[in-house]
């Protein structure tokens, strides 16, 4: 089956089988390897991916389901050389180690700091309990989401400066 | 892992995968959120010749409260935690799906595939089963209303026709004077219950119990009604005695039996102390508590 979807803003096409899951198709047809392969049992997160914005487990998606939708992995956060103030927050506070659950967690970090742009730690807990980090560095993580929160808003703020001068 | 060959149709209209799904002769499943479904597929646990995909028919994701509360079948756990109706009138509803399983599957995992699948662990059986809600689905015979004590036949299984789709959840309106929660123990985030118990109350003008409704997770071949347990609350007031004596039959109700998340007779008494505390805090919201 001819599946099309925009993955980080660019517009891909691949014949898949219909069992072909979607994770598969990022790191093999589209070679994006930046997207991981953990427990391949939809436990550990290491493949998350953004389904049109939301935080999905991509070997628990089949491919032709993201025909015609947008997807968002790992290798689309850096924009023209600039880091993505997640990535720039995990290297500022040491958010990995092995680095294996790093893609997947900062996706869903995007994601949640999108729709909630100055999260609670327990707020940042709860939105990573469905990504597994196996040398258990979540205390980094935390600290790196917020990071990423704090430098986010900053930059929100100097972009609006009449609204963040009355909030 | 990969699911054994299967042939993919994603119609736009409900009545369209109806009539592919009534056409297959028992060689279809449909697809919603995938996450009991997808995995099953990797493990060669299922190996459907056609998947109807629901995902693309619009119209079967919503919440709304006319007369009754009405969940469409595609409406995601995610939306459900979200939805301002759910969590300040349906409180035991909005406990029911921030439990289950973690906060990603829960962005596509849908409460019409959570009852579908009818797995004993899965969470809004209980649930609803306490508020006496009822499943709509819908085949080639038109649309059928069916009562949530005559849904759950046996584990994995409902009595759903082959070529029924399920469309939407029914609640009764939430009432004043009423409340409910679902208070679940799990090993740990993501995990299915070790017990999760539902309780919802209504309690009349003397603060009685007028109705209760007990609902109980995996603690037996389906979610079980814990009948004894609503019977020892009914027309009493909601007093510790009360709980107590309820929470008693419960656990005695319940048909846990030994695996990797304990012994049974530990699993009874984890239903005696959820069920006490899953009603007390029935009892503080329906009386205006959080
Ligand atoms: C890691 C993990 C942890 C989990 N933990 C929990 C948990 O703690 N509690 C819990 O309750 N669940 C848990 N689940 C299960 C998850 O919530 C399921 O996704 C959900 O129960 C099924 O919904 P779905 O939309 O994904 O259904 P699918 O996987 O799409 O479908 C499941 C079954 O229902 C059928 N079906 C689906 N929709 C319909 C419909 N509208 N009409 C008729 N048949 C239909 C399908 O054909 C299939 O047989 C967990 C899953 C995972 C992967
Ligand atoms: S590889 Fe998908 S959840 Fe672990
Ligand atoms: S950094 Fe190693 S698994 Fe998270």
């Amino acid at each position: 089956m001819r599946v099309q979807l925009t993955i980080n803003g660019a517009s891909r096409e691949a014949d898949v089988e219909p069992r072909l899951l979607l994770v598969h198709l990022i790191r093999e047809n589209l070679l994006l390897t930046g997207t991981h392969i953990g427990c391949d049992t939809t436990s550990c997160g290491a493949c998350t991916v953004l389904l049109d914005g939301r935080p999905v487990k991509s070997c628990t998606v089949f491919a032709v389901q993201a025909s015609g939708r947008t997807v968002s992995t790992v290798e689309g956060l850096e924009q023209n050389g600039v880091l993505h103030a997640v990535q720039e927050g995990f290297t500022k506070e040491h958010g990995l180690q092995c680095g294996f659950c790093t893609p997947g967690m900062m996706m869903t970090s995007v994601a949640l700091l999108e729709r909630n742009a100055a999260p609670t730690e327990l707020q940042i807990r709860q939105a990573i309990s469905g990504n597994l980090c196996r040398c258990t560095g979540y205390v980094n993580i935390v600290k790196a989401i917020q990071h990423a929160s704090a430098t986010m808003r900053e930059a929100k703020a100097e972009k609006e400066p009449a609204t963040a001068g009355r909030a | 892992m990969i699911p054994a060959a299967f042939e993919y149709e994603a119609p736009t209209e409900l009545a369209e995968a109806i009539d592919r799904l009534a056409r297959s002769g028992g060689e279809a499943k449909v697809l919603a959120g995938g996450q009991s479904l997808i995995p099953l597929m990797k493990f060669r646990l299922a190996q459907p010749a056609r998947i109807i995909d629901l995902n693309r028919i619009s119209g079967l994701a919503y919440v709304r409260e006319n007369g009754d509360l009405r969940i469409g079948a595609l409406t995601r756990e995610s939306d459900l935690e979200e939805s301002a109706v759910i969590r300040d009138r349906y409180a035991i509803v909005a406990d029911t799906a921030a439990v289950i399983a973690d906060p990603i599957v829960r962005n596509l995992a849908t409460v019409g595939g959570n009852v579908a699948h009818a797995d004993p662990a899965n969470d809004h059986p209980a649930t609803l089963l306490a508020l006496r809600a009822s499943v709509v689905a819908r085949g080639p015979r038109g649309e059928r209303v069916i009562p949530i004590d005559d849904f759950f036949v046996d584990t994995f299984t409902t009595s759903l026709a082959p070529d029924e789709i399920v469309t939407e959840i029914r609640i009764p309106r939430a009432q004043a004077q009423s409340g409910g929660a679902y208070i679940k123990l799990e090993r740990k985030v993501g995990d299915f219950a070790i017990v999760g118990v539902a309780a919802h109350l209504q309690l009349d003008g003397k603060g009685s119990v007028a109705t209760a409704g007990i609902g109980l997770t995996n603690v037996g071949p389906t979610a079980i009604r814990a009948r004894h347990a609503e019977e020892a609350l009914r027309g009493r007031a909601p007093d510790d005695r009360a709980i107590a004596a309820a929470a008693e039959a419960a656990a005695a109700e319940s048909q846990p039996v030994a695996d990797l998340r304990g012994p049974a007779e530990y699993k009874r008494d984890v239903v005696r102390v959820l069920t006490t505390r899953a009603l007390r805090r029935a009892v503080a919201r329906a009386k205006g508590g959080k």
